[in-house]
């Protein structure tokens, strides 16, 4: 029977797929979709855990629906902000985004 | 419930737009109007929320809260707001057709800040959060044709987002298991199991990035040095306190100290922060950058007073983030006069600089001991107030460790005022920084010197401000 440590357990594996991708790929773009990764983890979570400890209320629902609609946002953004610095230096490399460091 | 109450939230709302369509509407030769608009509107908004500092309303069964907690950092937000779009108003000139958007999100930002300062509920601080943060990211790249604040908007797009999903996982595991995200709720239903510990440590953890302490510090740098500079106090002084507000009200209303000592790990996590942020910021050329390291040791301070929270360690996390506003703008303010004038913020562009404008170098200065702690001025009395409450609730290592660093920081304070002071003068001329700046300049070095001085109004109301939590 599948119940609720099933769906967390998938959400953390899920969250740790999609923090290994941002520490690991160079493509700006690609890590954006980590990113987006990580967020749908937590909106699996939200989900599961709305069925199985408050089945009668829709509040994980509610939060899950804010998360994708921020997330939209935060994409939307990204993507403006890559294009902008593609135009600049012809590349989403991150390696290649390297003027400011101590 | 009444909803004339939420009249801050609203109007701020509708500032925000009306800047941005009036932006959209007026033709070129009319959008210097915009800002003053902008300006205006916000003192407005300061009144209103000044006038409303006592009252009390809980929306939508807890889900918003409109307390004297609220509205100190209402307050908070607002004077930081309107003090960066004073100061930085020759700064904002040179993104010509796009500056009415700069003041639109600026002022949208302050509405997120404001909204997560004043949720009772974790989905409303989540939201208010996004709201701030989306518009620094936008406000970080605000300089199209410049590499470093294109690079710094997408590392803190990226650095920002990470953060801010691990801050939604510990609140799902913390959901999971009371079952609301009612903050005031949780606490009722609050039981110690592991998943419950994991769920406040990565809490702690999406918390501690947004008010930047070690070790997830690591975007600051970098973000203040690329982002215009007017961004880089706000982000600095507005963003990190509206963190703290968000993080001591879920903290000390929802997991109660007595089943779970969170404190310790703030307490631990504040003493990296202390003796990083500084012993750093000792090797830094550039002053923006030395501001940033400068930023985070000054946030472990804060912190100090979070782990202690007990009642005079809260009065001093208040009264420090509302010092910090004037003080660190202050310093800001002469850096953006100093990069607008010379196009650099290296420490040899401060050389000579009380010679030129001794008023300016006089305000960095003050603003700058300010922030070491030196008496009379107003951050010896919030420092006061953070490491009396540290100690009395048993962490007399943290406020030793306090003390040490911060000794150790006025000397990377004053390498900058001895650039100013004995810094030899390139050229005699004084500069012209406008009068909105040196508006803004005289209010910071009023409320470092006042709150200094006479501390007693402030912390009346941060006693006032900080009745809901004991």
């Amino acid at each position: 029977m599948i119940g609720l440590t099933h769906y967390l357990i998938l959400a953390t594996l899920l969250f740790g797929i999609g923090l290994f991708g941002v520490l690991a790929k160079r493509s700006a773009i690609a890590v954006l979709m980590a990113v987006e990764l990580m967020l749908n983890a937590v909106n699996i979570n939200f989900v599961a855990i709305n069925k199985y400890v408050v089945p009668d209320t829709g509040v994980g629902q509610l939060f899950a629906l804010f998360v994708i609609v921020v997330a939209a946002a935060e994409v939307a953004v990204g993507l403006a902000l890559i294009i902008n610095i593609f135009r600049q230096k012809k590349s989403v490399n991150l390696h290649d985004f390297n003027l400011l460091k101590w | 419930m009444n909803y004339a109450l939420l009249s801050t939230e609203v109007l701020t709302a509708v500032i925000g737009l009306t800047v941005l369509v009036a932006g959209l509407i007026l033709p070129q030769r009319g959008k210097k109007v915009v800002g003053i608009l902008a300006m205006l509107m916000t003192m407005l908004v300061l009144v209103v929320a000044s006038l409303h500092f006592t009252d009390y309303e809980v929306f939508f069964g807890g889900v918003y809260q409109v307390d004297a907690y609220g509205s100190f950092f209402k307050i908070l937000f607002l004077s930081a707001g309107l003090l960066v779009m004073l100061m930085g108003g020759k700064y904002v000139e040179r993104f010509e057709e796009r500056s009415s958007e700069f003041y639109a999100l600026t002022i949208l930002a302050t509405l997120g800040m404001i909204i997560m300062a004043c949720a009772g509920d974790l989905i409303t601080i989540y939201v208010g959060l996004e709201l701030m943060t989306i518009s620094f990211y936008i406000l970080t790249a605000y300089v199209l044709n410049d590499e470093a604040s294109a690079e710094a908007g997408l590392k803190y797009l990226i650095l920002g987002a990470i953060s801010s999903a691990v801050l939604l996982f510990g609140m799902s595991l913390v959901f999971a298991m009371t079952g609301t995200t009612i903050v005031r709720d949780i606490a009722a239903q609050f039981t110690v199991q592991p998943a419950m510990i994991a769920g406040i440590v990565l809490m702690i953890a999406g918390f501690a990035f947004k008010i930047s302490a070690v070790p997830f510090h690591m975007w600051v740098p970098d973000i203040y040095q690329g982002a215009p500079t007017p961004v880089t106090a706000y982000l600095a002084v507005a963003s990190k306190a509206a963190g703290f507000a968000a993080l001591a009200r879920v903290f000390m209303l929802a997991f109660p100290l007595d089943q779970f000592n969170w404190s310790l790990a703030l307490a631990i996590l504040a003493a990296i922060t202390i003796v990083v942020g500084n012993l750093i910021a000792l090797a830094q050329k550039d002053v923006k950058r030395l501001l940033a390291y400068s930023s985070i040791a000054q946030a472990g301070y804060i912190l100090a007073g979070l782990a202690a929270a007990n009642v005079y360690g809260l009065k001093g996390v208040l009264f420090y983030a509302m010092l910090y506003v004037f003080s660190n703008t202050g310093a800001f303010a002469v850096t953006t006069a100093v990069e607008v004038e010379t196009g650099s913020t290296d420490i040899t562009a401060f050389n000579g600089l009380a010679k030129r404008s001794p008023f300016i170098a006089a305000v960095m200065t003050i603003c700058m001991l300010s922030l070491a702690g030196i008496p009379p001025l107003a951050g010896f009395v919030g420092k006061f107030y953070l490491f009396s409450g540290a100690i009395e609730s048993g962490y007399l290592w943290l406020a030793f460790i306090g003390l040490i660093m911060s000794m150790v920081s006025v000397y990377y304070y004053l390498t900058v005022a001895k650039a100013m002071y004995i810094g030899p003068a390139e050229s005699e001329e004084g500069m012209a920084i406008g009068g909105a700046a040196r508006f803004a300049l005289w209010a910071c070095l009023a409320g470092t010197i006042l709150f200094g001085v006479f501390p007693a109004p402030l912390s009346q109301m941060t006693q006032c401000a900080i009745g809901l939590f004991f």
